[in-house]
């Protein structure tokens, strides 16, 4: 029990990672990944903390879809173009080549249909952008292994039978659905849970142990690249 | 029913339609308003209200599009009811269209009877009201006549322009018909076509209009008559359908007005009855029964993609205005998937669009009620697209 207690603590220290400026890391990260001037779409931009910084640290021309009735009225208020919608069924009224780049941010494990939303991004953006908790993690294999249960922690706090995320997926299990969804990688990062990116060069079971979660930029691809 | 009895006789609302407290705009002959119906209609005139100041750039400007029974009296005390304007707690200084950044203009629609020419106007050629010779006018035929009323007043582009119901559909013609123009755009509780329920509940008012013997076939000016009942029952009939079961339910439940116990007549027993009567008297005070005809006909011909083949997108296509879209939950006059339709179709077109629900149980006149929430995302949105126009900010 020390050690689930401890786990919980670390846990919280990572959701509260921020930057010196305040921004959220990963968010840094995804942002990082986009470059000045370009037109996105967040998909599942929540209250719309990404695209201000976007707007802000980037100059792009952002869009958002957002599921919450509460998430997309903050966002309007604050003179962001958002919408109310769902990722899985409104992306297909988006004609092709529409955004620079398309992003899930900490939304695909909610989404019913991963692939079809992971297809719809590559063909409405030339590029999209996918952060994802990994359910690789050791921590999250010890919960499962060491009591037995679902796990929850306080970046994923549901119990299984009420949470918003149906399709978790480990680093290994995203990289074999780009395959499948035939998108190139062009960029991936590991975040440790203190927000900070994993070393480079790592092997893919590295990341997929000790990377609390992870960014991926992808393009439209005919195979996936092999590191 | 109760005696309908009218505060204004009949040539005080005659006299507005003509003669209106407001400023007005005459064109005259050489400026023909050219009508979808295929005429032209000159000579004719344009009355609006306006509120703040134009800056130096003449880029702070905001059409107001007022709803089908509005006018042009947005924010300031209507001259013939004495109530205070129709939008005053979303217009004003310090309001989300805040008279101190922005100018806002709010014309008369065309085919209305607040100064701009409709069928209560006289017809110069006669010398009587037009009454039923008075041509069948369209939403475009509105916004044509707007158009040209910005031109007068030397407005090129429009910071932004905003409506509800009849005036979204306005707001959805602007931006259509003059992309260019129209640098921001706010539809509330619109739609971009009128739908089979809206034009059945609108002909049912229709026919409570001229089956009222004082219609006299739309001459009841030269009768000396006023179709009273009929257009009461008219808009007691519309004024359900701006309300929802739930807010009825709030407001009045079965609760009786001023008795006890049912008085087994057809007296108005009821407190939504009465409510109704009051509605119905108090809307032909101020409004002139063929105006109201021709206005809710111009609402059921309005479908935007109709003129581009049925696909709405293309009514859109890289549109460079900014739109904010809002529908009410329990509006199902235009429920939210009339907006949603629009939201999809703004996409298709790559525009930049935001799109709200709002909580709500007043139904469709929740766009007019006092709505926090909607009063936060209008300036919100209102003032994301100023800093990006580089409009300053109010000093305060």
């Amino acid at each position: 029990m020390m050690m689930l207690s401890r786990l919980k603590h670390d846990l919280t220290m990572a959701e509260a990672a921020r930057m010196p400026g305040g921004a959220r890391v990963d968010l840094v990260v995804v942002a990082d990944m986009v470059e000045h001037g370009a037109k996105v779409l967040d998909v599942g931009c929540g209250d719309g903390e990404l695209l201000r910084l976007l707007a802000e640290t980037r100059n792009v021309d952002g869009r958002g879809i957002e599921l919450s009735r509460e998430g997309v009225n903050e966002c309007v208020a604050k003179g962001l173009a958002v919408i109310q919608g769902d990722a899985d069924t409104d992306l297909a009224d988006y004609p092709n080549d529409a955004f620079d780049y398309v992003i899930l941010s900490q939304t695909l494990q909610a989404t019913r249909q991963p692939r079809v939303v992971l297809e719809h991004m590559l063909r409405i953006g030339r590029r999209a952008i996918v952060s994802f908790p990994n359910f690789g993690h050791w921590r999250i294999r010890m919960q499962v292994m060491f009591r037995g249960r679902m796990p929850r922690t306080d970046n994923l706090p549901y119990a299984w039978y009420d949470s918003p995320n149906i399709h978790f997926c480990t680093i290994k299990d995203f990289r074999e659905l780009c395959v499948a969804a035939g998108a190139e990688m062009e960029k991936a990062v590991a975040l440790n849970p203190w927000g900070s990116p994993l070393r480079l060069n790592a092997p893919w079971w590295f990341w997929n142990m000790l990377g609390e979660q992870a960014v991926f930029r992808l393009s439209r691809g005919k195979k996936a690249s092999s590191e | 029913m109760a005696e309908v009895s009218a505060t204004l006789d009949t040539a005080d609302r005659a006299r507005e339609a003509d003669d209106p407290r407001s400023p007005v705009v005459k064109f005259g002959a050489d400026k023909p308003l050219r009508l979808d119906a295929g005429v032209e209609l000159a000579p004719f005139q344009i009355a609006y209200q306006t509120y703040g100041a134009l800056n130096p750039e003449r880029s702070n400007a905001i059409l107001v599009c007022h709803a089908l029974t509005g006018d042009q009296h947005v924010a300031n005390t209507h001259p013939v009811t004495g109530k205070p304007g129709w939008w005053e707690t979303m217009v004003g200084p310090g309001r989300p269209i805040d008279t101190e950044r922005y100018f806002v203009i709010c014309p008369n629609v065309l085919g209305a009877c607040m100064g701009t020419t409709g069928p209560a106007s006289i017809n110069p050629k006669t010398g009587q009201p037009w009454g039923l010779d008075f041509p069948m006018i369209t939403v475009r035929d509105m916004v044509r006549a707007q158009a040209m009323l910005l031109d007068h007043l030397g407005i090129d582009s429009l910071f932004s322009i905003a409506g509800g119901s009849m005036g979204g559909m306005q707001v959805l013609q602007w931006a259509s018909s003059y992309p260019e123009r129209v640098y921001s755009a706010l539809p509330l509780a619109s739609a971009t076509r009128h739908s089979a329920q809206n034009i059945a509940f609108h002909e049912v008012g229709r026919q409570a209009v001229m089956a009222d013997p004082e219609w006299r076939g739309g001459r009841y000016f030269a009768a000396g008559t006023n179709p009273r009942r009929g257009l009461a029952v008219a808009r007691m009939g519309a004024h359900i359908t701006y309300l929802s079961d739930v807010a009825l339910h709030r407001k009045f439940g079965r609760r009786f007005q001023d008795r006890n116990n049912p008085t087994f007549t057809f007296d108005a027993d009821f407190q939504v009855e009465s409510y109704l009567r009051h509605q119905g008297i108090s809307f032909v005070e101020r409004f002139d029964a063929n105006s109201y005809l021709y206005l809710t006909r111009a609402m059921d011909y309005f479908d935007l993609a109709a003129d581009f083949d049925g696909v709405l997108a293309r009514a859109f296509k890289d549109t460079p205005t900014r739109f904010c879209v809002i529908s009410f939950t329990s509006d199902w006059l235009f429920p939210t998937s009339d907006s949603r339709a629009i939201v999809h179709a703004l996409n298709a077109g790559g525009a930049r669009v935001s799109f709200a629900e709002i909580v709500t149980d007043k139904g469709h006149d929740a766009f007019l009620l006092q709505e926090p929430e909607l009063f936060a995302i209008v300036s919100g949105f209102l003032d994301g697209a100023a800093k990006a126009r580089g409009l300053p900010s109010v000093p305060r």
